[in-house]
């Protein structure tokens, strides 16, 4: 007797270490004179998907015959049931056979029939482009990319000043009451969290400070190392990171989701300005505030240090006074302050100009506050080595 | 005559749900039945969409019984829920597509999660969900980012098909699409729940959906279901809202479109 498809006897053994095969099998097979009957019985679901596909795998087209696929026995089934049934049907016939569904539901019948006008192979994912050449072309995109968007940036910074001198000629264009809202949520507000940043790192220096310098015996010098390296570089340095990380994401952030809404071209439509109204007053006060934080993170760092110095090294504060005064002067100050409204432009501007360069969705506010945080921090020291650089020469 | 012994999908009894001191929903009773097509309707602002989110649990209710299915939702154990959970697909309003992902990708989603198929019989599952859902093989390879508003809309009914859902929750399914847009996929939810034996609750504000696509309405003001039943009982109905939202100018127009389809 020739079988027309792999039969449970003929794979009895492959079957026999499979359990759910055994009873539950989801087809049998059955041989009556020329016919196959092919048996779909139990649920053909979702659920049994897996183990109905793996059963369909095993069958193997042997002889050209007709075959019939029997639902009779069938007690649940889905579209994805109806595909393999429909599918089973397709690659028996595209084998030759010459194959027919029987006592089929009417209910079920219309499943397989849906689920028939679908069979349309899509792709699931588009061409993978990993080749070489990609890399380099992404390479010399984001390069070329990367000067755009300096040039661009130098460009808005450019528009700002603009704005700021029209601005200076006709103060009442100012927009005072968000210049001091801004002033609120970039100074005031920044308060606890730049202290609490600058005291620890004061405590750190000292303690640090202490630590190398008192193999040399000259621990008492950790009064200068404070004053020096707080006042010219860490004051400001940190403040500003601070500042980039909290206020011009913000800033990002804000006008980002304003570009969405299309807020900004309401503005742009009403004859407005958009840099006067939204960055100019984000910038100005970066730049009243960033100086004011950093004075305020010098003094709370220096305390920071001053009573880890007490406790731990006995200086007392009246010596730690007469101490840092010999050892700093009026100009290791300024140095530290000239750079802040400088920071706070480049921090503000940054911020601001990626948010104007948001499109799209809320992924593009992501990606571009992203941006503006990395952009402004590299900005700002970057701008630190120029500095330390120019003050050096001048002798400061 | 309807009755009440027909089977029900949802039962929702006694809800009320608030966020703080706001009330939206006060003893709100709604009935869904097997196989049907549910539209809820109401004013802006009436919950009809935080009733859909709060039946399908993603809402907690303040008081009152949510039946979904024969298991009441507030009852169950996390994991108790998600297999519930797995039978019924939600189409949110503007597809909630994974961005990351392509649509067929989107599609095989919930089937990698819940269940251990073969890649190809995924892909397989994939392609014939997108192309019930009306949309061109090209499309299964293509980002979000990179389809129409009605396609993404499409994509999110083949993902909440994916697994073959008995009750299928659709949130404004035609709004922000045109005119044709809009009437073809009230003709897809008519066929796929012919065809699938789907169950359906839809929130919309499309009277033309109303129309073609709904067996029963519901009808949500006051914080509660003032009143379901067919069109024409809507037509019927005396509260000032119904009349004026039945009897509208828009209405009519909708109306006369379908008498003209017939």
């Amino acid at each position: 007797m020739v079988w027309c498809i792999g039969s449970l006897e003929q794979q009895g053994e492959a079957f026999v270490q499979q359990p759910v095969l055994s009873d539950a099998a989801p087809i049998q097979v059955e041989q009556h004179e020329g016919v196959c009957v092919i048996r779909a019985t139990g649920a053909w679901t979702i659920d049994t998907s897996a183990t109905v596909a793996q059963v369909l795998n095993r069958l193997s087209p042997a002889a050209d015959q007709t075959v019939q696929i029997d639902l009779d026995g069938l007690s649940a089934l889905d579209t994805t049931g109806a595909w393999l049934l429909y599918r089973l049907k397709r690659d028996l016939r595209y084998a030759g056979f010459s194959v027919s569904f029987v006592n089929v539901r009417e209910s079920y019948g219309a499943l397989i029939e849906a689920v028939a006008q679908h069979d349309a192979p899509c792709p699931i994912s588009p061409p993978a482009e990993h080749s070489l050449i990609c890399q380099i072309e992404d390479l010399g995109r984001g390069t070329v990319r990367a000067f755009q968007s300096l040039m661009d940036l130098v460009g808005y910074t450019g528009l700002v000043v603009a704005a700021f001198a029209r601005v200076i000629a006709n103060p009442r264009r100012m927009r005072w009451a968000s210049l001091v809202h801004h002033l609120e949520h970039v100074g005031l507000k920044a308060m606890p969290i730049v202290g609490l940043m600058s005291l620890l790192i004061g405590v750190v220096i000292a303690q640090q400070g202490e630590f190398q310098l008192r193999r040399f015996g000259g621990e008492y010098f950790v009064v200068d190392l404070l004053g020096i390296s707080i006042l010219r570089e860490i004051g400001i340095l940190l403040t500003a990171i601070m500042v980039a990380g909290r206020s011009g994401s913000a800033f990002t952030a804000q006008i980002g989701t304003m570009m969405l809404n299309e807020e900004v071209d309401a503005i742009r439509t009403l004859g407005i300005d958009p840099v006067e109204t939204l960055v100019l007053p984000r910038v100005l006060a970066l730049i009243i505030m960033l100086p004011a934080l950093t004075f305020y993170s010098d003094i709370v760092a220096l305390l920071g240090g001053g009573l880890f110095a007490w406790l731990s090294l006995d200086i007392s504060p009246g010596a730690f006074i007469r101490r840092l005064n010999d050892a700093i002067t009026l100009d290791t100050f300024l140095v530290g302050m000239y750079k802040a409204p400088f920071f706070a432009a480049v921090i503000a501007i940054a911020g601001c100009f990626e948010g104007m360069r948001v499109r799209g969705g809320a992924e593009s506010v992501g990606e571009h506050t992203t941006r503006s945080v990395v952009e402004s921090i590299f900005l700002v020291i970057v701008l630190d080595a120029m500095f330390a650089v120019f003050f050096s020469t001048i002798g400061m | 005559m309807a009755t009440d012994d027909m089977e029900h999908v949802i039962r929702v009894r006694g809800l009320k749900t608030a966020f703080g001191r706001h009330v939206v929903h006060d003893g709100l009773d709604l009935d869904v039945r097997k196989g049907e097509i549910l539209g809820v309707v109401g004013g802006s602002g009436s919950g009809k969409s935080v009733l859909l989110r709060t039946i399908i649990g993603l809402n907690r209710p303040v008081a009152g019984e949510i039946e979904v299915l024969g298991q009441n939702i507030g009852k169950l154990e996390e994991s108790e829920f998600r297999t519930l959970a797995t039978r019924w697909g939600v189409l949110f309003q503007f597809g909630a597509l994974f961005s990351s992902l392509t649509v067929a990708q989107n599609v095989q989603v919930p089937i990698r999660e819940h269940l251990k198929l073969p890649q190809t019989l995924m892909d397989e599952i994939a392609s014939y969900k997108i192309s019930m859902v009306g949309l061109p093989p090209e499309a299964g390879a293509k980002f979000p980012a990179e389809l129409s508003g009605g396609m993404r809309k499409r994509a999110g009914l083949a993902r909440a098909l994916a697994l073959d859902p008995e009750i299928l929750f659709l949130d404004e399914p035609t709004s922000g699409l045109d005119p044709i847009g809009a009437a073809a996929f009230d003709r897809l939810i008519r066929q796929l729940r012919d065809a699938l034996g789907l169950t359906v609750f839809l929130v919309t504000h499309d009277l033309d959906t109303l129309n073609a696509v709904c067996d029963r309405i519901a009808v949500l003001a006051e914080k509660h279901v003032i009143v379901v039943g067919t069109m024409e009982d809507m037509l019927q109905q005396e509260h000032p809202w119904v009349r004026d939202y039945f009897h509208g100018p828009r209405a009519r127009a909708a109306r006369a479109s379908v008498e003209q389809g017939r």
